[in-house]
């Protein structure tokens, strides 16, 4: 339904805008700029600031005929009131007529910035946010040009101000303008900040221990219109405009967060570029312009740090030592010559499209097997009904179901969090159905709880209840089959004309996913909500490429270290299998020949004959599928380390320089799809290309279904967003910015969507009498290599612990903070880790955190003990 | 000019002893408007008769409360009534004597409201400062359950009511309705936008009747004799009686219960005794703090105190609390004391408010401890200029109020102070008005 159009003229300008439009927007679509600050796009309006003031008529009505009033000219007779007006909390009305430049509204603006500047301290040039500062840029363009206020009679307050180690607070630069606080509250949905005190001595200040708890805080530093919250990891590191900037995507998760990475060479580190933050890039489709914290300030790892690797390592005499890529190529090269089948290539979805394609087509042209190292499947199904080409999570409303299941979302994807909340709040039918409590319960129209371990077995029975091929649902699901609830839920899904499904891997690992998938799939396929826009099933992975590693045929193996085992080569990419289940070690058994390709000498590599050194991702170019089937590119923000000298081509203004030199000869760590080709050079296989990720792209687009028709200036495209962010009046949206660079391209979908799938395996899973299960769930802030670079997330990640219900704390005689023993039933290893306690937990479970040193894939049988 | 003394209708207590006790109350005549208008009114009959009587808010805007009453919003629920105890302008304090003299008068007050509207819960709103108060209260509102007068099925119907009290923690901006109901709410006391106004989007967004303590007593009376009645004190726009606080340079400071319309003369020399000492008066603030400063010549004595007529010199009525200037003060001295009182209770919400104030006060008090120089009084001038007409809500509007008239009123007292009239004895020899 289209909304009814409204016309008006703002300074002169005709627009027509829909109605309900606010006039400070309809000012901006014909390019007029209206100051403010406390407004912000993506919030209700607040009014508080009182920049905006404009003067607002409106047609006169002749109140006996209810007709407008005429000028003798025959225009309409305009009434101005007497007060200037808030654009920012007006709607548009038929006629009105904006005036914003004006004597009386330049006045306005004027005397606002005047009081502004009389408690601001003016201190530009040690400030941060300098350079790009709202109040600086507002009141060089509408300002007084002086005050009349003394100096010595400021009011100074506490410039540094911890609301907890991640965000600081400088009081005297707040100009309360509230943005932060809105934010949390009503976008973030972490309610950890508010005002205190009133008058001048209003303050921000921190509910929360530790402070400013919510994993949104740093969006709050650039919509803040000041210098007043800053990062601590930017923080009087750099200025504004000695940045450059590259536009990147994050790859942290599913997401595919768009990013923005600043950049600039310093003395400090011996004149090289370098990563001084990572911004939010807008992309209305995927992040909108925002980020969560993982991926604001857990970019460390990519940065070029002492212990990265440099060259590549040939194992002799026992030891890895170094070697020119010469010569660890040709070794490789010989070692997998006719090594056929006995070859595994393992991969992450930490790689970019153009490197699992270089990968999978070595290992293919070799006879070996490609295999996906990941905890979670269902992506042969993804590929198939997943997210159809248009689905945006912004268009959801209304009309529009979201199921999401097997997942703590806002842990696992942080952004689609965030949008399907959004989709919620718009009057989407939100259903979410787990385990445990979440987060988006609190969004939720429909939380179902469905007994540990039968996920499948809850989406089946939504199926049951609306199909007429009605799946056998095993006996622990009846009671919430059963439930009117649920049945409510199931009605809602069908009846909805668009859905989607989100299914994760809480308590899941590969065999559980795989069987939650199929019974998504049959879900989507009897409600017939698959293969168009808004509607289809989405994988909640674990890493930013894993549906494009999907897309490009990679699957796990269902019994990873039996196959490892038995492989006579291994080639391992950007996976370290070591560090998350000692069980693989086992593999390694100085037999076979290791290859492992990867940013730091992990405990996998350290086990390998031969170590390729990978340039990670800020250092070149490449692209990642997200889970929305989004294929989006990365441009370098780096020089690789020890390439030649960069070739600066005058650079644009906020717009990094192209890094790539040519080399004479290979040196220092080289992009992970040029590896595969150098091999495939030296093997003499035909048909790879190493010079640049365009090139790989090109053939993999023709070479795979899916990605037909997409190239690399197709990803580039962009076309205007809504809200207009990022260019010189930042003050509208903040400083996430604009995105020039490409918003991707969705995927097509795979030609044998609709073929019918067979009911997936739902078998009865009951907790044990003894002992416990201990089902892996996903922290955004993990214990893996990459987060761990970054430091100062330290204090959030927090050390290894495992979370018991009330009733098995107080069976095993321990509370909140307390150790136990976990023993592993199959392996008999045992590790003493904390306990945290959740009362809504049932007996006999035991949550582990991935990536936190515990070896659970999947749930895992377990035996527990109180250590004190 | 001295007219009939009429008999007290909302400072009742003051000739009937112990009215603070609920069987005192009921043998005179107590809650049976109440029980008239839940046992044989509509609700919206009883709004009409407020509406009829011409009953305008007794708070300061002088808003008709019938009206107000009739806008709540029948579409969404539940409904709230709430009374606005929070009487935090200075110079007011006639909301406490009712509360703590005629408390059931108050109450019933809020009762018919409540029923009015249909809400089934009622909430008074006092100033911290008032919680000896707010205790008596709910002794009063235990004592009305206990009776049988509050609580379910009242009198045999389906109409329920309860009263609550609730403190607030200091703050003279939760006097203003909307910053009162975000209080109420348990969030930091700040103005909300208007619109929407409460009786559509009140507390926690539900439709919401905020009446003053004042405005509300009158009821019971209006819903017993009449409008006609009511309408037969005070003038046609501004009808009934209406409780003047008198303070500052006044012989018999106190709260005096006339009829709208009273002038000012009678208030301040009948009976308030007139000025100390034989002083002559300078100046009247009608509205507490937030009161332009009026000449206090013959023409303004004699205007009488009613909500159209003050404007007719520069003013408002505002709450009604009258503040006496005599010739012993120095005006910079008292706009100080005002600019002060704002930058202290400005919310910090909106810009001119919340940086003006601060830059006012500075600036009051350097012209009043004779630190300035003529140019910070056109600049005083200029910053309240500034903030005139940009806040969120009508406490940064009020702050200016005595700042602007008082320059262009008396500018001879700033010129003193600033040291352009050089005087011996200085308060003595300024002229009274100019």
């Amino acid at each position: 339904m289209m909304a009814k159009m409204v016309s008006l003229t703002i300074d002169g300008k005709h627009v027509e805008v829909p109605e309900g439009t606010l006039v400070v927007n309809a000012a901006k679509k014909v390019g007029v700029d209206i100051p403010v600050f406390c407004y912000h796009p993506k919030m209700e309006p607040v009014g508080m600031c009182r920049m905006c003031l404009v003067e607002i008529g409106r047609p006169m009505i002749d109140r006996a005929t209810g007709q407008p009033l005429r000028e003798e000219d025959g225009s309409l007779k305009i009434q101005f009131g007497p007060k200037l007006e808030t654009a920012c909390t007006t709607p548009v009305s038929e006629g009105m007529v904006v005036l914003g430049a004006t004597e009386k509204a330049k006045a306005g603006r004027e005397d606002n910035l005047e009081f502004l500047q009389t408690s601001h301290p003016l201190d530009c040039l040690i400030c941060d946010k300098g350079g790009e500062c709202p109040l600086q840029n507002l009141t060089m363009g509408f300002g007084p040009g002086e005050s009349r206020y003394l100096y010595d009679e400021k009011k100074h307050l506490a410039k540094h101000v911890p609301l907890g180690e991640l965000i600081y607070l400088d009081r005297e630069r707040c100009i309360q303008c509230g943005r932060c606080v809105r934010f949390q509250d009503l976008i973030a949905a972490d309610p950890v900040i508010g005002f205190s005190q009133r008058g001048r001595s209003l303050q921000i200040v921190t509910y929360s221990e530790p402070g400013f708890d919510s994993y949104w805080s740093g969006n709050t530093t650039d919509i803040c219109p000041v210098g007043a919250l800053t990062t601590t990891d930017f923080r009087f590191r750099a200025r504004p405009w000695e940045l450059r900037a590259a536009a990147s995507i994050c790859n942290h998760c599913p997401v595919g967060c768009n990013l923005t990475l600043n950049v600039r060479r310093e003395a400090v580190s011996g004149g090289k570029w370098v990563v001084k933050r990572v911004m939010p890039r807008q992309n209305e489709a995927v992040n909108e312009i925002w980020i969560c914290d993982k991926g604001r300030l857990g970019y460390h790892f990519g940065r070029q740090n002492a212990e990265r690797l440099k060259k590549p390592l040939v194992r002799k005499n026992g030891e890895l030592q170094s070697a020119t890529w010469e010569e660890a190529l040709e070794l490789v090269a010989e070692r997998f010559q006719g090594v056929g089948s006995g070859l595994i290539t393992l991969a992450s979805g930490r790689l970019s499209n153009e490197d699992l394609f270089n990968l999978g087509k070595l290992t293919q042209s070799l006879g070996g097997r490609s295999l996906l190292y990941t905890s979670m499947a269902g992506g042969d199904l993804t590929t198939q009904i997943g997210f159809a080409p248009g689905t945006n999570f912004a268009d959801m409303g209304k009309e529009s179901a979201i199921l999401v299941v097997g997942s703590d979302l806002e842990e696992e994807a942080p952004l689609w969090w965030l949008r399907v909340r959004q989709a919620a709040k718009r009057g989407a039918t939100l259903i979410v159905l787990n385990a445990r409590n979440t987060k988006l319960d609190r969004d939720a129209h429909y939380s179902l709880r469905f007994p540990f371990g039968m996920a499948a077995a809850a989406v089946l029975a939504l199926v049951n209840a609306l199909s007429p091929k009605r799946p056998e649902l095993p006996e622990s699901i009846q009671e919430l089959a059963r439930s009117n609830e649920l049945k409510g839920a199931a009605k809602a899904f069908a009846e909805a004309k668009d859905a989607v499904i989100l299914f994760g891997s809480d308590g899941m690992g590969l065999a559980e996913t795989q069987a939650l998938a199929q019974a998504c799939a049959n879900l989507l396929l009897t409600t017939d909500h698959f293969g168009r826009p808004n509607n289809g099933l989405l994988g909640v992975w674990p890493r930013a490429n894993d549906q494009g590693a999907w897309e490009l045929g990679w699957q796990p193996s269902m019994n990873l270290p039996a196959d490892l085992a038995q492989a006579q080569a291994l080639y391992i990419v950007a996976a370290d299998p070591v560090s998350d289940d000692p069980a693989y070690l086992n593999a390694f058994d100085g037999q076979k020949f290791v290859v492992v390709q990867d940013l730091y000498l992990s405990q996998t590599a350290r086990l390998a004959d031969v170590v390729f050194p990978a340039q990670s991702w800020m250092e070149r170019e490449g692209s990642y599928t997200s889970g929305e089937r989004r294929v989006q590119r990365y441009y370098p923000a780096l020089q690789p380390i020890a390439a030649l000298p960069p070739r600066v081509e005058s650079p644009g203004t906020r717009r990094a320089p192209l890094l790539t030199g040519l080399r004479a000869e290979l040196d220092g760590p080289q992009a992970d799809f040029a590896i595969p080709a150098y091999l495939a050079e030296k093997l003499g296989f035909e048909g790879f290309a190493h010079a640049s990720a365009s090139l790989v792209f090109a053939r993999l687009a023709a070479e795979t279904p899916s990605f037909s028709g997409l190239t690399y200036q197709k990803l580039a495209e962009v076309h205007e967003q809504w809200p207009i962010v990022g260019r010189a009046d930042m003050y509208y949206g903040g400083t996430a910015y604009e995105n020039t660079q490409g918003l991707g391209a969705q995927l097509a979908l795979a030609q044998n969507g609709a073929s019918l799938l067979s009911w997936p395996q739902a078998a009865d899973f009951k907790l044990p009498k003894l002992g416990g299960i201990a089902f892996p769930i996903t922290r955004l802030y993990d214990r893996g290599a990459t987060l761990m670079h970054s430091q100062l997330l330290h204090k959030r990640i927090g050390e290894p612990y495992i979370v018991l219900g009330e009733q098995e704390a107080n069976r095993l005689k321990i509370s909140q903070g307390g150790f136990v023993r976990l023993t592993f039933t199959e392996s008999q290893q045992s590790v003493v880790v904390q306990v945290k306690v959740d009362k809504n937990l049932p007996e006999r479970v035991v949550l582990a955190p991935r990536s936190f040193g515990l070896p659970v894939s999947g749930p895992t049988p377990v035996e527990l003990k109180s250590a004190g | 000019m001295s007219k009939e003394k009429l008999p007290y209708f909302l400072l009742r207590h003051r000739e009937i002893p112990d009215l603070d006790n609920l069987e005192v109350y009921r043998r005179n005549g107590g809650f049976q408007a109440f029980e008239k208008a839940v046992t044989q009114m509509e609700p919206t009959a009883v709004t009409e008769v407020v509406k009829a009587s011409g009953l305008r808010g007794r708070g300061g805007a002088g808003f008709p409360t019938g009206l107000k009453w009739s806008f709540i919003d029948n579409k969404n629920w539940p409904h709230y009534v709430v009374a606005n105890a929070d009487e935090s302008e200075p110079g007011t304090f006639k909301d406490r004597e009712i509360m703590e003299g005629n408390p059931y008068q108050f109450l019933e007050g809020v009762a018919i409201c409540a029923y009015a509207v249909q809400a089934n819960a009622a909430y008074i709103y006092l100033r911290g400062e008032f919680w000896d108060l707010a205790a008596r209260l709910d002794q009063h509102i235990a004592a009305l359950e206990a009776a049988g007068l509050l609580g379910e099925n009242l009198f045999g119907t389906k109409y329920s009511l309860r009263i609550y009290t609730h403190l607030g923690a200091g703050a003279y901006i939760c006097g203003e309705e909307t910053a009162l109901l975000e209080s109420l709410e348990g969030k930091l006391g700040q103005p909300r936008l208007r619109p929407p106004f409460p009786p559509s989007y009140g507390l926690y967004g539900k439709p919401t009747i905020v009446n003053n303590v004042e405005t509300l007593t009158n009821v019971p009376l209006i819903i017993e004799k009449g409008a006609d009645w009511y309408r037969s004190m005070g003038t046609e726009k501004s009808p009934g009686v209406k409780i003047f606080s008198l303070s500052g340079c006044i012989n018999k400071p106190g709260n005096y219960e006339l009829p709208l319309g009273t002038t000012f003369r009678e208030l301040i020399f009948e009976h308030g005794g007139g000025i100390p000492q034989g002083r002559n008066i300078k100046a009247i603030m009608a509205a507490g703090a937030s009161s332009s400063l009026i000449v206090a010549d013959e023409r303004a004595l004699d205007t009488p105190m009613d909500y159209e007529s003050v404007p007719s010199v520069g003013a408002q009525l505002g709450s009604a609390s009258v503040i006496v200037i005599d010739d012993s003060v120095s005006i910079p001295w008292l706009i100080d004391k005002t600019t002060h009182f704002f930058r202290h209770e400005s919310c910090g919400k909106c810009t001119p408010c919340r940086e003006g104030t601060f830059w006012m006060s500075h600036l009051t008090e350097r012209i009043a401890n004779g630190r300035a120089r003529r140019e910070d009084v056109e600049l005083l001038y200029d910053v309240a200029s500034q903030i005139r007409g940009k806040c969120l809500c009508a406490l940064g509007e009020f702050s200016i109020e005595a700042v602007l008239s008082g320059i262009e009123r008396f500018r001879s007292d700033f010129d003193v102070a600033v040291g352009e009239i050089q005087v011996a004895a200085q308060v003595e020899q300024v002229p009274a008005s100019d």
